[in-house]
């Protein structure tokens, strides 16, 4: 099935054919506690102690938190707040590596997950620091423990890679087809479910052969190759593609029977289970053409983005951007000491030229964001409100089913700012929510109050 | 902060070396929030796009009135571009002429000008074009009625007689005081009003009509010219399918009804189509963003109010032509109607969204 809207962006997927290359051991790592969407952990470590790879840095505070680990063996130079990709400085383990690479000798023995119970598998993930790789950094435990009233019926791996450039999971899916594919069924078997869908967009025929290929008996899978488009990988849109379920606005993909995990998610929870190895690296797409030697690099988390850009070559001179993540939702970096985080699936480096400006013309009404926006809404109107900071009408228009997918700003002839618009206006008109429901409680506590009295 | 290595390519952490590329700090670096890539049209583009759509139907214009024609679209264009330039500036803000959205107001406002209008006509049709239909607003996106129909009915009712002396077309050489005679939908209402049958209005046939060598406002006139540049526009992705199509739909459904029913006194749906600015209202007046509804489904209903006005204006109305009053009324129209065809979020129920809206 189709969805509506989408763009058509030039793909620039130049890096598809390069192999999966490990990035030499830094002589220094920075671990930001947060890199997962929930609470962050609490640091286990101080400046001076030394660590050992796969350690723990810190330990999940709650059920939707996640810890980190070491990604080499050395000392703890620091432990404070450093820069982090979302902008503004966060806590954050900063290790001076020894060059041993010694492993801790603490990790989890390695277990065959077709015999353990999905209880125990949730624990190893969990305790494995796995979050979600496609971008959005959800603890994948909490993904994989739906509640018992939402029956989940139907596990959806994402191999749709339908930003512009980035081609870490197309070569995670080539190279490590078997293991995607066993990652699939473990994370069947967490939640019990025996039906799974794999959808990769149409310009990637060779990822979906290769995990056919991989794919297991014991594994039910079925394969679908998807309208190249872009939001193709969002998941309502990819649950929409693949079994025509349409997820309601605020709701949550399991509330139509649906889970959906990314690839580089799935070998994440094989690796946590079947060898017991934290998560403490990703394949990340270093490209852009403003970068010298364009890579599909196995980089560890924490690993500084100035050695990651000298790694390739460096960046030319007429450099513009760069950013963590694709060019429709990917964050520009401003702090070129900022580590490559569990989230960060690519880094881009536009050129100055390349670079979209969003001056923000008048709106002349042309409908093209109307026609482009996945999500039905009316980014045109939106523009014009949030320009006027008029957030609680914002809020009328489902500013928050706006899944800030760009692809509104990216046809918008005028270059109006809009995404800016509506990430700002979500906050806001989150905000007033917040509000009104304070206000309420303490209306009600009030009331109480007085009946008692 | 300069951009230096941290490590050797043998995996042996190490010192800091030379530079491998430029060194980049962060003021180098643009900051701002996603997406960082564009389609790469702009306003200017689609107003190029505009004005080459334009062009086949001005050069029709410009063959059947001759020098009178070039007269009027200078004048217009000239006296728009200084407008915007003077509104602009009165407000002190940057001048907007480069957006190329006043030229195709002028271009526009020429092309519903009888070639024989004074040059007072056509400036004063300028500045109520640009100063009334749009700097009052705020510019360029923010104007409720399509600027150049303002200046047209403004005209149209300050000045009925200049606005309804049409020349006669004579091909390129056609003098500055040519001869002057009616528009055929002028003719037809005038013989039927008179009591005679359509027939005995001796309008031109739809050959003429086709090409252009008709009387009426000089951009008007070639129904294929128009429609050549209307489809490019279509095709180059600037305008949707919908209002042209539902505007000459509802047109040809109303005027072939009543065709249908009283062939004497009703002209034929063809001739409706064709004379007239059906053709340029259609594709070139009804499609401006500006003042047309944002969803598909608003452009439906737009563009089928406009060629039912039309019609009803034609057929019954005090005036033989009705393109611009039905264009205007619906500009009117247009917040209504994004309002009615705001579209379903993804994932929302029917029953939920009127539940919604009803709250």
């Amino acid at each position: 099935m189709k969805f509506s809207g989408g763009v058509h962006p030039a793909y620039h997927k130049d890096t598809a054919g390069l192999q999966i290359e490990a990035m030499p051991l830094l002589h220094r790592y920075v671990v930001p506690i947060a890199q997962h969407l929930g609470a962050p952990g609490k640091v286990l470590v101080a400046k001076g102690d030394r660590v050992a790879r796969w350690q723990p840095l810190s330990e999940p505070v709650g059920f939707v938190s996640v810890p980190v680990h070491a990604p080499t063996s050395g000392t703890v130079k620091q432990v404070a707040a450093l820069p982090h990709p979302l902008g503004r400085p966060m806590l954050a383990v900063e290790i001076e590596s020894d060059g041993e690479d010694r492993p801790w000798e603490g990790l989890a023995p390695p277990a065959d997950w077709r015999r353990l119970e999905s209880a125990e598998l949730r624990r190893a993930i969990q305790a494995a620091g796995v979050v979600g790789m496609g971008g959005a950094t959800f603890p994948t435990h909490v993904k994989l423990s739906p509640p018992a009233e939402k029956k989940v019926d139907l596990l959806i791996l994402n191999g749709a890679e339908c930003e512009p450039y980035l081609t870490a999971d197309h070569r995670v899916m080539l190279e490590q087809a078997a293991e995607v594919m066993e990652g699939l069924g473990l994370m069947m078997r967490v939640l019990g479910v025996t039906r799974a869908c794999v959808g990769i967009e149409s310009n990637k025929p060779d990822a979906l052969e290769a995990l056919r290929r991989a794919c297991p008996p014991d594994v039910a899978a079925e394969f679908t190759l998807l309208e190249t488009k872009y939001p193709q990988g969002s998941e309502k849109h990819l649950i929409y593609a693949l079994c025509g379920r349409r997820v309601p606005p605020g709701g949550l993909p399991m509330d139509v029977g649906c889970v959906v995990q990314n690839v580089g998610t799935a070998v994440a929870c094989l690796e946590a289970v079947r060898d017991g190895l934290p998560m403490t690296e990703r394949v990340a797409t270093v490209t852009g053409a403003a970068i010298n030697v364009p890579h599909n690099l196995r980089v560890r988390v924490g690993a500084p983005l100035l050695d990651v850009l000298a790694h390739c070559g460096g960046v030319t001179p007429d450099v513009g951007k760069v950013i963590f993540g694709g060019p429709m939702m990917g964050i520009g970096q401003f702090d070129m000491d900022v580590p490559l985080i569990k989230g960060t699936s690519g880094v881009l480096c536009l050129r100055d030229d390349e670079a979209a400006r969003f001056e923000g013309g008048p709106c002349i009404r042309c409908g093209a964001c109307v026609d482009a926006c996945p999500m039905g809404l009316v980014p045109s109107a939106m523009g014009l409100i949030a320009e006027r900071f008029r957030f609680e009408e914002l809020g009328d228009w489902h500013v928050l089913d706006c899944i800030e997918c760009g692809s509104c700003a990216y046809v918008c002839p005028s270059r109006r700012p809009l995404v800016q618009h509506f990430k700002r206006g979500k906050a806001e008109w989150r905000e007033i929510l917040d509000g009104r429901r304070a206000k309420a409680e303490r209306e009600a506590e009030r009331q109480s109050a007085a009946a008692k009295a | 902060m300069t951009l230096e290595p941290g490590s050797g390519p043998d995996g042996v952490p190490r010192e800091p070396a030379t530079p491998v590329a430029e060194p980049i700090t962060p003021q180098d670096l643009i900051v701002s929030a996603s997406p960082h890539v564009h389609a790469g049209q702009d306003v200017p583009w689609i107003m190029r796009q505009v004005l080459l759509a334009l062009l086949p139907g001005l050069l029709a214009g410009l063959w059947f009135f001759g020098l009178g024609a070039l007269r009027v679209l200078v004048l217009a264009v000239a006296g728009c571009l200084a407008c915007e330039w003077a509104c602009a500036r009165l407000v002190k803000r940057p001048a907007t002429l480069r957006d190329y959205s006043a030229v195709v107001t002028g271009v526009l406002l020429a092309m519903n000008l009888p070639s024989g209008s004074p040059w007072w006509l056509v400036l004063v049709g300028s500045a109520v074009a640009i100063g009334l239909g749009k700097a009052v607003y705020g510019g360029l996106g923010y104007n409720p009625f399509n600027p150049a129909l303002v200046a047209r009915v403004f005209l149209l009712i300050s000045f009925p007689v200049q606005m309804t002396t049409w020349v006669v077309p004579q091909g390129p050489g056609t003098a500055l005081d040519a001869a002057t005679g009616a528009t055929p939908l002028g003719a037809i209402k005038e013989a039927v009003g008179l009591g005679r049958t359509v027939a005995d209005a001796g309008a031109p046939g739809l050959r003429d009509l086709l090409v252009g060598n008709v009387g009426g406002s000089f951009g008007e006139v070639s129904a294929l010219a128009l429609l050549l540049g209307g489809l490019w526009l279509l095709w180059r992705g600037v305008i949707r399918w919908q209002v042209p199509v539902a505007f000459m739909a509802a047109t040809a459904l109303v005027t072939g009804v009543a065709y249908l029913v009283d062939p004497a006194h009703y002209a034929s749906p063809l001739v409706h189509l064709l004379g007239g600015g059906l053709m340029l209202g259609a594709w070139f007046m009804a499609t401006d963003m500006v003042t047309s509804p944002v969803t598909r489904r608003g452009l439906l209903i737009f563009g089928a109010g406009c060629g039912l006005l039309t019609a009803v204006i034609r057929l019954w109305g005090g005036y033989p032509e009705g393109v611009s009053f039905a264009i205007l009324l619906m500009n009117a129209a247009t917040p209504l109607i994004d309002r009615w065809t705001r579209p379903r979020v993804f994932g929302e129920a029917r029953k939920l969204y009127r539940e919604a809206d009803a709250a």
